[in-house]
């Protein structure tokens, strides 16, 4: 049952990494398609400013939870995904320094540097993320030692690089939707454009992932057994068609809601048919890692539990607030001498 | 082999370059709430400005130490998987712990206080820069007693094929993590103290803004100058706690062979570099060894020549590290101290001011030899006494771990370079002038 409890909790953790951080790795990534100029820049770079930073904790916390959870998996996972982890890792890191340092200095030749590692270091982990997750869901060559059995490019097969350019655009139009609402002028006008015209290929991407999960993982049969998890699922196909709904009609914070749906959704999905196990081998049914063979003593999902109960609401609580304070549309007397990184 | 060698490297690397950003972070974010605080209660703009200026330099290395911060819990289970395996029930919650109750605060809270100035109340944006001062410092708690459970393992029985946790409390109480977490925090102060100190130093050189920059050196001379008295007496109690609980180290740290009683500290030693014994050791000072590990000269202290060579630490890195550690420390002494006495007519003692600002790089020298001595020092286990280093290393394919290793180091020094160029040009260009700051 604790186990059971953590698998949920673990999803979710990622679920809303992917919601939150997955805007801003989608702004990161539409920086150099969608402004024009130097004020459409930094309106871009302010969008994301004041919440990033703690946008990324959900993926710190995500991982501590994965190590202090389920040890074995986390470290069968992590190594086996080394190159792919490690790519992740550099581009978060070129990225942090990116938002933090554009602005510090005057100069196009140290602008444009950083605008182009941004780009990068958004775009890659967006992608990466996708391209591991799809493999995680239809399973790794990892043997029964819980080495890995193969290389970075056996990762890069045709399902893990449909899950790859899913979580790319989705990251896009999410990051499309959130510099509509928080940007002024041409650059909100065409934010939308660019929502409107990336939901199309999301569309198409998510119902191919839909089906070719149905031919290249189990994912299915959790929800074959148990029919009222399709919700799951449901959440999100609601969530994609509701969002191009409030998109056009102007509700861009419901339209940004129901993006964010689709994002939770579509982890949860695979998550929910991926229970109960956490990393499945693709050579061995007997050396797939599951919640039950990987998972911490009870002692340690006890106390952790209790941690996590009492501290994620308060977390929610707090960065909902950060939200709330800072859910204006960014000024014109804000991007000149305004404060910032 | 080589997977170990290169994943070691690259920990290596990653560690300390982490740890040349969290010191300044964990030490002038108390110094920038201070100086917000004197700013809220007096109305003096003064301090406001000095927060804003001070601020602008936290931020640039803040940005770093939280970004080198999220590759270390990744290289945990990258590199050292055999490791995670093995400890992740006790070490991994350590971690997770850190992120919910700690990591959050910081990231979110320094996000407000850097957008929040005029958005938020000044009461509430004050409060956010002390949240991100005591998330910080509460951060450093839950990574140190991690670290002290890997120098000294508690609270766990093995079970199963690892390390299980049996008792949370003695895990997160346990003397040595509170002893070492005092030790590195105080090491931090003293850095964030001296890097004030040395950038208000150079504007006072230049005799700009003295009286901003006056104000900013007492600030920090005061906060050095009681954490390097501390730090004297405090790392004694932490060589005490070595002392009892891991022998080699201490062995090591001194470069001490053979078992005795009455154990002297030699004021001279070279170690040789490989082999046994020491090349040179001159002016023993008898009995203070064992009187710094057990209070009494007449304790006996075991030697390096009475463990056997598989169970000993690098010796020559371990003893450089604490000579050099301690050395510095004592200096940090002799500077506040002389600081404080010519503290109301600095601009007067420009050799002084000289010297303070050249010693900029010493502490982070000191707080990265501590480090070194820790870590170095516990080899050749990687949990004390339960694991070595050699057993929990990944599985993984050597040139992964080359391919990364080399990117790490040019990918880190560049960044680096980046960031210290950046810090040294906005210290250099001073704070904005008052009539903008209101």
């Amino acid at each position: 049952m604790l186990e059971t409890i953590w698998f949920v909790l673990w999803g979710l953790l990622w679920a809303i990494y992917f919601m939150l951080d997955g805007f801003d790795l989608g702004a990161g990534t539409l920086l150099p398609f969608i402004a024009k100029d130097e004020q459409e820049k930094r309106l871009v770079y302010k969008s994301m400013g004041p919440f990033w930073d703690g946008n990324e904790v959900w993926l710190i916390t995500a991982g501590g939870v994965t190590f202090a959870a389920f040890p074995t998996a986390y470290a069968v996972m992590f190594s086996s995904l080394y190159s792919a982890l490690m790519l992740v890792l550099f581009a978060l890191i070129i990225r942090g320094v990116a938002l933090e340092y554009r602005n510090k200095v005057e100069g196009h030749g140290w602008r444009d540097g950083w605008d182009i590692l941004l780009f990068v270091g958004s775009a890659a982990p967006a992608l990466l993320f996708g391209v591991a997750f799809a493999n995680i869901f239809q399973g790794i060559p990892i043997d029964t030692e819980g080495v890995y059995r193969g290389t970075l490019f056996t990762l890069l097969n045709p399902y893990g690089l449909l899950g790859g350019l899913l979580f790319l655009c989705l990251f896009c139009y999410h990051g499309a939707v959130w510099l509509a609402i928080k940007s002024f002028g041409e650059l909100k006008e065409r934010a939308i454009i660019f929502a409107k015209v990336l939901w199309v290929p999301l569309l198409i991407l998510a119902v191919a992932f839909l089906v070719a999960s149905w031919f290249a993982t189990n994912l299915y049969a959790n929800y074959l057994a148990i029919p009222v998890l399709w919700i799951v699922p449901a959440i999100a196909v609601v969530g994609l068609l509701a969002t191009r709904w409030f998109l056009e009609q102007g509700a861009l914070w419901n339209t940004w809601f129901a993006s964010s749906a689709v994002a939770v959704g579509a982890t949860l999905f695979g998550v929910v048919g991926l229970f109960p196990n956490l990393l499945p081998s693709s050579l061995d049914p007997k050396a797939s890692l599951t919640i039950y063979n990987a998972a911490s003593s009870p002692l340690t999902l006890k106390i952790m539990l209790g941690v996590a109960l009492i501290m994620v609401p308060v977390v929610i609580a707090y960065q909902i607030w950060v939200y709330h304070t800072f859910r204006h549309e960014v000024t014109a007397e804000e991007l000149v001498n305004g404060e910032g990184y | 082999m080589e997977v170990l060698i290169l994943s070691r490297l690259q920990f290596a690397a990653a560690t300390f370059f982490h740890f040349l950003f969290v010191p300044l972070t964990l030490g002038l974010s108390i110094l920038v709430a201070i100086m917000q605080t004197k700013w809220y209660t007096s109305g003096d703009e003064e301090y406001k400005r000095m927060a804003k200026f001070w601020g602008k330099l936290f931020l640039i290395n803040f940005g770093l130490g939280i970004v080198t911060g999220i590759t270390l819990e990744f290289q945990f289970g990258t590199n050292w998987s055999r490791y995670s395996a093995y400890v992740g029930d006790i070490f991994g919650s350590l971690l997770a712990i850190e992120a919910t109750l700690a990591f959050f605060l910081e990231s979110t809270f320094i996000a407000v206080w850097v957008f929040g100035w005029e958005r938020i109340s000044p009461k509430l944006h004050l409060a956010s820069i002390w949240l991100v001062a005591f998330a910080s410092n509460m951060s450093a708690y839950w990574i140190i007693s991690a670290n002290a459970w890997m120098q000294h393992p508690v609270g766990y029985v093995v079970r199963n094929g690892r390390a299980e946790l049996s008792d949370f409390i003695a895990v997160i109480t346990q003397r040595f993590a509170v002893i070492e977490f005092i030790h590195t925090v105080s090491g931090a102060y003293i850095l964030a103290g001296f890097f004030v100190m040395g950038i208000s130093a150079y504007h006072l050189l230049k005799k700009q803004h003295v009286s901003f920059f006056s104000k900013s050196f007492r600030l920090a001379l005061a906060f050095a100058l009681i954490f390097s008295l501390f730090e004297v007496v405090q790392g004694h109690l932490n060589g005490a706690e070595v002392a009892a609980t891991q022998p080699t180290k201490l062995a090591a740290m001194e470069s001490h062979w053979k078992t005795e009683k009455y154990a002297p500290i030699y004021a001279f030693v070279i170690p040789k570099l490989s082999g046994e014994g020491n090349l040179v050791q001159i002016l023993p000072i008898p009995g203070a060894l064992s009187m710094l590990a057990y209070h009494t000269p007449s304790a006996e202290v075991k030697g390096l020549s009475d463990f056997k060579p598989e169970d000993r630490p690098p010796v020559f890195l371990t003893f450089a590290a604490f000579r050099t550690m301690v050395a510095l420390g004592f200096l940090f002494v002799v500077l506040t101290i002389y600081g404080f006495v010519i503290r109301k007519k600095l601009t007067e003692h420009p050799k002084y001011l000289r010297i303070m600002l050249l010693a900029i790089p010493l502490p982070y020298i000191a707080n990265e030899a501590g480090w070194m001595l820790a870590e170095v020092g516990r080899q050749p286990w990687l949990v004390w006494g339960l694991m070595r280093t050699s057993a929990g290393v990944s599985p993984v394919d050597p040139s992964q771990v080359a391919v990364s290793l080399i990117a790490f180091i040019l990918f880190y020094g560049l960044l680096g370079a980046v960031a210290f160029w950046l810090m040294a040009r906005f210290a250099k260009k001073g704070p904005a002038p008052a009539t903008a700051a209101a």
